[in-house]
């Protein structure tokens, strides 16, 4: 059994180095529509047409994204003559829509904070990418970020899941068993606004519908440096995205 | 009797011809009628809803058949209730069953085929429609905690969008306890898990003390009624729910899908697109094997194997990213074929990680092989016999470890399987050690899979025109990386669903999860959780 030890120093250090140093390895995101300028109003307007969750309104022959609404199902990127711009990076943490402005934690939280994570009726992608956060590639517990045992010790509320009725009491519970300094992180676009599931008898599209939130990640799912970067900016030690000024699909 | 004069009387599809002629001679006057179809090689009308229970019985036991599952339809002044049954080798027999919407009751085929239990559950909640002789109806899907019955969401007249606030709720539920011993105590786990990080389910762990006597699941906290919400949309608005309602495996879904819906319009995917297909679907379960693998060796807190399972699993979600720009294939499937077309140099790429991943895995199953204290946890632990497995028609991988072979890649062949050379690994000790191993001899057949396709890719098209200009309603079906996926698809002559049923492995396996989950030591749970290895998203849907 001892072999394990040894296969295990030999591997060496696998980590990424973000967020000392970005990480640019292919395939750690799959980037994400950006506002674009076309050269004419109708490829604007195609493009606004094609995307399935509206997340893409033309406005002349520019087209502005909403990152919150998109579900990545590339049609804007692989089905158009005129594509989208693609933005290839996954610092995508942003502010949620109501125009709140939550602060970080204090320097306090800066070397530790705790995380409660919960399944609100997540896909399972989302919930998957919190996971590889664990994996040695990504080792979120080098930069002082915790699973907790109870809610009564964490210091962020993780959500992933447009919140089925099945879990609005467990995730309300969880909520209401957390000390009062916590902050939440809707992660993924079914959290923010309920992605393809969208608003019914089963879903409050999105988590802001049920608790305050206080910081968002887009993504369908968003990669682990995604939701690594938005505990980053949750800690204090990294700034939000700021996307072109005219974002959100209001021109 | 009336026999149809379609071609199934030839029996020209190996094992049909004996059927037809067994089901005439025993069950006569009880079917109405026989025939073949574009859809099932074989439907069975059933007049009395009183030979239900036999003909499933007979199917099922006698006639070796496996059970696909039961779809409810709404129809406007009926309902059509379809029993769904796999003649392995040949293809789908649909048993159907119609009548009058004021009826609202049914024999339950339970006692003759156990593992219809939780379709009849299911039916019962959401339609309200009664199984007469079921054991247990009542709350499942919406938990009676915060859902009244007689909800019956899934009725046309109910509207999904409408919040249903006021609701009737039953403060005095209790989950049903079995173990009634002195002193025994039931011990709930989830469904937010503490110090983890785990999809939304429940446990009660009733004990006696050290031992755990029987472990029964509480499923749907991730309910998004995605069949319901389907309905009223159009078919590429659908596919996007059939993709994301369980994207760990989103690929099988929204190939299933896009089949059925392919059939519809009697539309077929070019070839090079049903070969792409094949290599992306094998893409997908080579990585979820990895992730399934990496469970297994973290639930018995073999930290450096788990690592590095995880490690090959991140790898092939990046090379996925470079392939098709989604880390879990999303937005590439489309009735008709694909959304884009793959470049030879990018294939190339794919193949050098697909084959570091699949020697990766088997250095790391040989190691695994001489940790002895890895195999001690495994073995003998969470055991399905062969007979439980039959019984509960367990599917996948799991199945697969408990001597059933199906799969349907062989058992009913689609997107051009049936000319690839590939084995269907099977193991009978059903424990999760054979689980294991499942995992990693399928892991080695969806790289070969891969790699032939590659390798015989022709040029072409990936995509047909796809339009539907007529009603129709047809069932397509995948084996998902945890099992058989059928879905079955309805659409009007605009192209606007009017009912997606999603029959998932999950749903199928986690009903007998129990068998594995009986008199156990409180340490093996995740144990045997992690070999089963199955979803509660893509369950509850
Ligand atoms: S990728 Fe996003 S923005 Fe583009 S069409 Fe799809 S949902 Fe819309």
């Amino acid at each position: 059994m001892s072999f394990w030890f040894w296969h295990g120093l030999r591997k060496g250090i696998q980590s990424t180095r973000y967020p000392a140093r970005a990480e640019n390895t292919p395939g750690v995101s799959p980037g994400r529509p950006v506002n674009t300028d076309f050269s004419t109003v109708e490829e604007a307007q195609l493009a606004a047409e094609i995307c399935p969750t509206d997340a893409i309104v033309a406005h002349g022959k520019s087209t502005y994204v909403n990152p919150g609404k998109c579900v990545h199902c590339q049609l804007c990127l692989h089905s158009l003559q005129s594509p989208m711009n693609w933005e290839t990076g996954y610092e995508w943490t942003r502010l949620p829509a109501d125009g709140k402005e939550a602060l970080p934690f204090p320097a306090s939280f800066a070397k530790s904070m705790h995380i409660m994570v919960v399944d609100a009726g997540d896909c399972g992608a989302c919930l998957h990418e919190v996971k590889q956060l664990n994996n040695p590639l990504y080792n979120m517990h080098r930069l002082g970020f915790f699973l907790t045992a109870t809610p009564r010790t964490a210091d962020l509320l993780l959500v992933v899941g447009p919140v089925s009725e099945n879990m609005r009491g467990p995730l309300l519970k969880t909520w209401e068993a957390m000390p009062t300094t916590r902050k939440v992180m809707a992660v993924g676009g079914c959290a923010i606004a309920g992605g393809v599931f969208g608003k019914s008898f089963m879903c409050a599209c999105g988590v802001s519908a049920v608790l305050p939130v206080d910081f968002e990640v887009p993504g369908n799912p968003p990669p682990p440096l995604a939701i690594l970067h938005g505990l980053l900016v949750v800690a204090g030690r990294k700034s939000l995205n700021s996307p072109r000024p005219i974002s959100e699909g209001r021109p | 009797m009336a026999t149809h004069s379609s071609p199934i009387a030839g029996g020209n599809i190996a094992g049909l011809a004996d059927l037809t002629g067994m089901i005439v001679e025993r069950f006569g006057d009880q079917v109405a009628q026989l025939r073949a179809g574009a859809n099932f090689i074989l439907t069975l009308s059933v007049g009395q809803p009183s030979a239900l229970p036999t003909l499933a019985q007979f199917l099922f036991w006698e006639h070796g058949c496996l059970f696909g599952g039961i779809t409810a339809e709404e129809h406007s002044n009926h309902w059509q209730i379809h029993y769904t049954f796999l003649l392995p080798g040949s293809g789908w027999i649909d048993v159907e069953f119609s009548m009058a919407l004021e009826t609202k009751t049914l024999p339950s085929i339970v006692t003759e085929v156990h593992a219809a239990d939780w379709h009849e559950r299911e039916i019962e909640d959401l339609f309200g429609i009664h199984f007469e002789n079921h054991p247990r109806l009542g709350d499942f899907v919406l938990h009676d905690q915060i859902w009244h019955e007689g909800i019956d969401p899934m009725r046309k007249t109910f509207s999904a969008e409408r919040p249903q606030l006021e609701r009737k709720v039953d403060l005095e539920w209790q989950p049903l306890l079995v173990v009634g011993d002195p002193g025994s105590f039931a011990m709930p786990v989830g469904p937010v898990y503490e110090g983890g990080i785990g999809e939304s389910l429940h446990f009660l762990l009733e004990t006696v003390g050290e031992d755990v006597i029987r472990a029964a699941p509480r499923l749907f906290y991730n309910y998004r009624a995605v069949e319901k919400i389907a309905e009223g949309r159009s078919i590429p608005d659908a596919l996007l729910l059939a993709e994301r309602f369980a994207a760990t495996s989103a690929f099988a879904h929204s190939l299933a899908f896009c089949l059925a819906a392919e059939r519809i319009a009697a539309v077929e995917a070019p070839p090079r697109a049903a070969a792409l297909r094949v290599l992306l679907a094998e893409l997908e379960r080579l990585r979820h094997h990895a992730g399934a693998i990496a469970a297994i060796c973290e639930s018995t807190a073999l930290a450096v194997a788990a690592a590095q399972a995880s490690i090959i699993e991140e790898q092939l979600l990046r090379a996925s990213c470079v392939f098709t720009d989604h880390r879990y294939l999303f937005g590439l499937n489309t009735p008709g074929g694909l959304n884009r077309d793959f470049e030879l140099e990018q294939c190339k790429t794919l193949l050098a990680t697909v084959d570091k991943a699949e020697s990766d895995l088997r250095i790391l199953e040989r190691r695994l092989r001489l940790s002895s204290s890895f195999l001690d946890r495994l073995e003998d632990v969470g055991v399905v016999i062969g007979e439980s497995a039959r019984d509960l028609n367990l599917v996948g991988p799991i199945g697969r470890a408990s001597a059933q072979h199906c799969d349907l890649r062989r058992a009913c062949s689609y997107s051009g399987y049936g000319r690839l050379a590939f084995d269907v690994p099977c193991e009978t000790e059903g424990d999760g050690y054979a689980r294991l191993r499942i995992l990693f001899a399928e892991a080695t057949q969806s790289a070969r899979l891969i790699h032939q396709v590659a390798d015989t890719l022709e040029g072409g098209p990936v995509r047909v025109a796809y339009e539907v200009n007529h009603a129709g309603a047809a069932l397509g079906w995948t084996e998902a990386p945890r099992g058989a996926a059928l879905h079955w698809l309805r659409v009007d002559e605009r192209g606007i669903v009017e009912r997606y049923r999603a029959i998932t492995p999950s749903f199928n396996n986690w009903l007998g999860f129990h068998v594995a989950a009986e008199n156990f030591a409180f340490q093996d749970f995740p144990i045997i959780l992690a070999t089963f290895g199955l979803s509660a998203t893509e369950c509850d849907r």
